[in-house]
């Protein structure tokens, strides 16, 4: 009897990994994109289900990632070339999110341990794939420059602290998505931690796509560009018509 | 009101949008130039990617200028002889201009080469159109009013003579149709209607009178960014019809109105004007080039190499 305690001590000591899973949803999985967009608040919620009682002494936190379609991006270092500011340097970025959030429940060196952050790519640093190849050997300030533009255009954020979490168990955030969305799928990630480690991951995708006149005019204009040209063109003659029709009438 | 636009993939006010067409288009009509020398600036401004902006501000100006156009054509003011020879030159210069961009795109360093364009043309235009309009300001002010007397230059001794009634002239084509040409390249490469160059070329290079340019050039650039408008829209799928409809609902209301106040000031005020305009932009412009920027990197579609 003693040695089957001792035994389950050591193993609940051991591996809480397999004891703690994460039971999530979000308040919308598709986004759509109407004229009248400007933005949209995703809620995100869930529980933490428990097979045993865990007994360990450092709580638990979540940590929850959305991160937008990725794409390679270049970035340019402006120099001073004969007295006048031009495009010097550049660095080419594998792959960058084209929108991402972390939010937490407390401050992300308490969190997160950063080997585990390497394992995961949660942090934004880590979401940025970027072998370091620039023109000018600094590619550390490519990359610091890219997140500084894209965190200034509300593209990236850290919420820290931002997820509150009710008797280690319930937890709840919600991540604002920009009007200035990219149309693809956004992955929502949901990492468990304790003692700074990973011990349970849930990931779920929203569906952001155009619908009504913006999808119309997007396939448009990709599938038949020659009438979609077209028909820019003749609104455009149209309206300049009407309108001076318009003040015609209005001078008599 | 927030509006999405479907191509730009941006949100941005509509009103801003309507208020930024409307102020463009009296200036449009007043002047007779397209307005996409301050527009397409100011869209990058606002947040619009540089090649959405150039390519829908090529349609919002065939709504900004055939708007202006109809104007002038009751007023009898367009010459639509010149106008067509104008034209020849300037599609020629278009499809010219769009083979350039995209050789320089290829090398990287398009978006430094249209900045000094900008610089450049607008600094010797408005400057030079400054200081003729001030002379001429200050000798009608003066009692003796001097009749002026055409100049008989190398521009007279071309062969192919073309009588051009409404301008009241008789002159080569050639002129005309490099005119239109260097107008089409430039038009092509700075995303603009080009006006702000065609009108002072009219007057000083081919002698036209003012009230005659103003139609003349707005007719012929109807065609030039129409043309623009398509090979954007067919060959980089960048033209925003949201945008431009946004764009152009203010801007044709305010061609009207540009053209109404036309009509009612002298020509050398309204030159004036136009070249302290022209020298306004080309200052900012200048100033973006010279002074260290705030933000030394920026973020671009990834080139693939």
């Amino acid at each position: 009897m003693r040695w089957l305690i001792l035994l389950f001590v050591t193993w609940a000591a051991a591996a809480p990994a397999q004891s703690e899973s994460i039971v999530a949803d979000l308040s919308q999985s598709r986004v759509s994109i109407t004229t009248t967009f400007t933005g949209s608040e995703i809620l995100v919620f869930g529980a933490i289900k428990r097979d045993a009682p865990v007994e360990v002494l450092d709580p638990p936190h979540v940590i929850v990632t959305v991160a937008g379609p990725s794409a390679p991006v270049t970035v340019r270092k402006k120099d001073r070339i004969a007295g006048i500011w031009v495009n010097a340097a550049e660095a080419q970025i594998d792959s960058a999110p084209s929108f991402y959030a972390v939010s937490t429940t407390g401050p992300m060196a308490t969190v997160l341990s950063h080997t585990e952050d390497l394992r995961h790519s949660v942090s934004k640093n880590r979401a940025i794939r970027f072998v370091g190849a620039a023109d000018d050997g600094d590619p550390a300030h490519f990359q610091e420059a890219l997140i500084r533009i894209r965190e200034d255009a509300g593209a990236y954020a850290l919420n820290e602290g931002e997820v509150a979490f009710f008797d280690d168990t319930l937890f709840r955030t919600s991540v604002g998505l920009p009007a200035n969305l990219v149309e693809g799928a956004y992955t929502v990630r949901i990492f468990l931690t304790r003692d700074r480690n990973v011990v349970s991951t849930y990931e779920t995708t929203i569906s952001v796509r155009k619908v009504g006149l913006e999808r119309f005019l997007y396939n448009l204009a990709h599938d038949r560009p020659l009438i979609y040209g077209l028909m820019s063109l003749a609104i455009a003659i149209a309206a300049g018509w009407l309108a001076s029709a318009a003040f015609q009438i209005m001078r008599r | 009101m927030q509006i999405y636009l479907p191509i730009a993939e941006v949100s941005v006010n509509a009103f801003l949008l309507l208020g930024l067409g409307g102020m463009v288009g009296v200036l449009s009509g007043m002047f007779g130039v397209g307005g996409g020398f301050l527009m397409t600036p100011l869209l990058f401004f606002i947040g619009i990617p540089p090649a959405v902006a150039v390519a829908t501000e090529a349609n919002q100006i065939v709504a900004s200028s055939f708007s202006g156009v109809l104007a002038h054509f009751r007023r009898r003011t367009v010459d639509f002889r010149m106008g067509g020879v104008l034209l020849v030159g300037g599609l020629v210069g278009a499809a010219l201009g769009v083979v350039l961009f995209n050789y320089l795109k290829s090398l990287g360093q398009v978006d430094l080469l249209v900045r000094l364009c900008y610089v450049v043309f607008l600094g010797v235009v408005g400057g030079l159109m400054f200081i003729e309009s001030l002379n001429a300001l200050r000798k009608s002010r003066s009692a003796t009013e001097v009749p002026k007397r055409r100049k008989h230059g190398w521009v007279h001794k071309l062969p192919f003579k073309m009588r051009f009634r409404v301008s009241g002239l008789y002159i080569s084509v050639i002129p005309p149709i490099l005119v239109g040409l260097v107008v089409g390249v430039l038009a092509a490469i700075m995303g603009v209607g080009g006006g702000f160059i065609m009108v002072p070329a009219m007057i000083y290079l081919l002698g036209m009178p003012t009230k005659v340019v103003v139609g003349t050039s707005l007719f012929q650039i109807i065609f030039v960014t129409g043309f623009t408008t398509l090979l954007h829209a067919t060959t980089n799928f960048t033209v925003d019809v949201v945008l431009a409809v946004l764009l152009l609902v203010g801007g044709v209301i305010g061609a009207q109105i540009g053209t109404q106040i036309g009509a009612r000031l002298k020509a050398e005020q309204l030159r004036i004007l136009l070249a302290g305009l022209v020298l306004l932009v080309c200052a900012k412009l200048a100033a973006d080039l010279l002074l260290m920027p705030s933000e030394l990197y920026s973020i671009g579609e990834s080139t693939g190499h």
